[in-house]
């Protein structure tokens, strides 16, 4: 009865916050759960700090150090403490922002990956546009252009994506396009003396030559990354536009783009909002992978362009048994994957009604 | 009655390893505003015969006929763009199964809406009111609520319902329907062909409805045409079905179980009798 009585004007804006409810909470879910990976990923980080054969006590007192020097320094690290305390510290230290002194650069941990890892989001990133506009679009069309000539040609082209060496290309590009044609940038992020004349914001130097209003710095930076940017892109583009040409074959034959068909509408539309819309999703999925695996840094692209970022990081760090650096590359890798992931789950709902609960 | 579709010697292959194999083999019937009941087994050419009418027959197969014309369209040599405008507009198809004949992302509303606004400039809010009036036409209680949802969200029968409100939208004069029910609980099969018949009938449109079951073809057409193998082998007026003397019909006919069965076991068709 109670409820009857209620206005009716009342009743639209308490739907609106129920709804808006559902949607925190919604929200405060994805939260948790990234917060719990997260921890896992830190509980994994530490143990295998601790089960790799690398004493860091020695680390810090040399191999010649006397025996009550070792000890002392072992006490004073903490290390004799309970593994469970030595856990709660390595967290907290880790949610301060406190990775460690790195061995191989002198400075602190966190300060390189925030210097290293811009350099490489930078290359990732213009390398993954380059492959979704062009791997997309050359998958649909293969599919929609299914055992024509120019399908061939796009799955040739991916193949060779596929079979040609990483840093063979970027040597072939280099040598071709920077040191014989001069088209291009050579290898580093920018020309000497364009070096620190703009201030890092971001560490993103196009984005961060754009604030400061610098074209000349921007067309210096835009020419050196384009090379590697290419070449990552061409890789990505070559598993991009395979993948869209398969799910665009599956959903062109389904019998629901006969109906799109039998109701006479342009086969542009056929193919744009009736059999792309569905691939979206595993398109999110193979795009997000693409992309997490550019974030890795390829050791491969950015050794042949010394491109400082967090792949030559992560080599270098490891080559000189760096644990406190490989470990905190190691997380900032594992955050990106995380991130990708919850991002491509909220794409999906957003994309699939049926993922909608 | 003039006739709104004709069709002679119509010809559908496809290639096999050994040569194109053919699965229609010239067929010849004409239609009016009409009921015309395709039967026959599975892989028969009923659908092909439907589909090849709307020219849906894909690379790498092939259609040729002595004359396929709809109204003042030959549609072997129409241009893609006059044939799209045939589609949907003139000549619609309703399907098996809504479950994969509809798309999964897409609300039905935008569905039904896109058939009409693909051939018809009209306001959005003209759209709707047909949209909403559509679905109403179908049976479908609250149209409101139900053009918001997506297909996953309605049952098979409604689902059905959405299709045939979607196909008639734009005011087509033939019908297709092939198997609409066979993926439908027998419950609302009646019901989702009472539907068609009803807008049939109202519109004065034609009707090929293509089925494997013969009483329900007979039941809703005027016309039946019995194939095998690609080929015509019976034609009769619906309901002189039962009292044809083609011994094919008749091996369909009896292969059919009654209320009160008194047989044993039910006679199969004897394919070596009538083997080509």
């Amino acid at each position: 009865m109670t409820q009857d009585a209620t206005p009716a004007s009342l009743q639209p804006p308490r739907q609106m916050m129920g709804r808006g409810n559902a949607w925190l909470r919604g929200l405060g879910a994805v939260l948790v759960s990234m917060a719990m990976t997260f921890l896992g990923l830190i509980a994994i980080t530490f143990f295998v700090g601790r089960v790799v054969p690398i004493d860091p006590v020695i680390a810090v007192v040399g191999d010649r150090a006397p025996i009550e020097v070792y000890n002392a320094v072992r006490a004073e690290m903490g290390l004799d403490d309970p593994l469970i305390l030595q856990f709660l510290r390595y967290v907290a230290d880790v949610l301060t922002g406190d990775l460690g002194m790195s061995i191989s650069t002198g400075g602190r941990v966190i300060d390189d990956l925030v210097r290293v890892f811009p350099a490489t989001l930078e290359l990732a990133t213009l390398g993954i546009i380059i492959g979704v506009l062009l791997g997309v679009p050359m998958g649909v069309y293969a599919a929609s252009h299914h055992g024509t000539f120019v399908d061939h040609a796009i799955r040739v082209l991916g193949l060779v994506g596929y079979a040609v060496p990483a840093f063979w290309l970027g040597l072939v590009g280099l040598a071709v396009l920077y040191a014989r044609l001069q088209i291009v940038g050579g290898p580093g992020r920018l020309d000497f003396f364009y070096d620190g004349l703009v201030p890092p914001v971001t560490g993103l130097i196009l984005v961060d030559s754009l604030l400061a209003g610098d074209m000349a710095v921007f067309r210096n930076a835009f020419s050196h990354i384009i090379l590697p940017a290419a070449v990552l892109g061409f890789f990505s583009l070559a598993y991009i536009s395979r993948m869209t040409r398969s799910f665009m074959l599956d959903q062109l034959s389904q019998d629901f783009i006969m109906t799109a068909r039998v109701k006479g509408i342009s086969e542009r539309r056929v193919i744009w909002h009736h059999a792309f819309r569905p691939i979206r999703v595993p398109l999110v999925t193979v795009i997000g992978l693409s992309y997490a695996s550019l974030l890795e840094g390829s050791v491969m692209i950015e050794t042949v362009f010394s491109w400082p970022g967090i792949g030559n990081y992560l080599t270098t760090a490891l080559l000189n048994a760096d644990m406190n650096a490989v470990l905190g590359a190691t997380l900032v890798i594992g955050m990106v994957f995380i991130l990708i992931n919850k991002g491509s789950d909220v794409l999906y709902r957003l994309i699939d009604p049926r993922a909608r609960a | 009655m003039k006739p709104i579709l004709e069709v002679e010697n119509l010809r559908v292959s496809f290639p096999a390893p050994r040569g194109r194999v053919e699965v229609v083999k010239g067929i010849n019937f004409s239609l009016g505003a009409e009921r015309l009941g395709i039967v026959g087994e599975s892989g028969s050419g009923k659908s092909m015969t439907g589909r090849s009418i709307l020219r849906l027959i894909q690379r790498p197969g092939r259609v040729t006929a002595d004359r396929l014309q709809f109204e003042e369209v030959d549609i072997l040599s129409a241009s893609d763009r006059q044939m799209r405008a045939v589609r949907g507009a003139r000549i619609s198809m309703v399907m098996q199964d809504p479950k994969f004949s509809l798309n999964p992302v897409i609300t039905i509303g935008d569905q039904i809406a896109e058939g009409l606004v693909a051939h018809r400039r009209l306001p959005r809010a003209q759209v709707k009111e047909k949209t909403l009036e559509m679905l109403r036409a179908v049976r479908i209680a609250d149209p409101e609520k139900v053009v918001k949802l997506y297909p996953h969200q309605v049952s098979g029968g409604m689902g059905q319902r959405v299709m045939i409100a979607m196909m008639l939208i734009p005011e087509p004069t033939l019908l297709i329907a092939d198997e609409p029910t066979s993926a439908l609980d027998v419950s609302v099969q009646a019901q989702v062909l009472d539907i068609i018949d009803e807008l049939i009938r109202r519109n004065n449109m034609g009707l090929i409805l293509i089925s494997h079951d013969l009483l329900l073809v007979s039941a809703y057409c005027d016309r039946i045409l019995v194939m095998r193998n690609g080929e015509v082998v019976d034609e009769c007026a619906a309901r002189d079905l039962a009292a044809s003397t083609h011994p094919y019909t008749r091996g369909l006919l009896a292969a059919m179980p009654h209320l009160n069965e008194t047989r044993d076991e039910l006679p199969m068709l004897d394919r070596r009798s009538q083997a080509t």
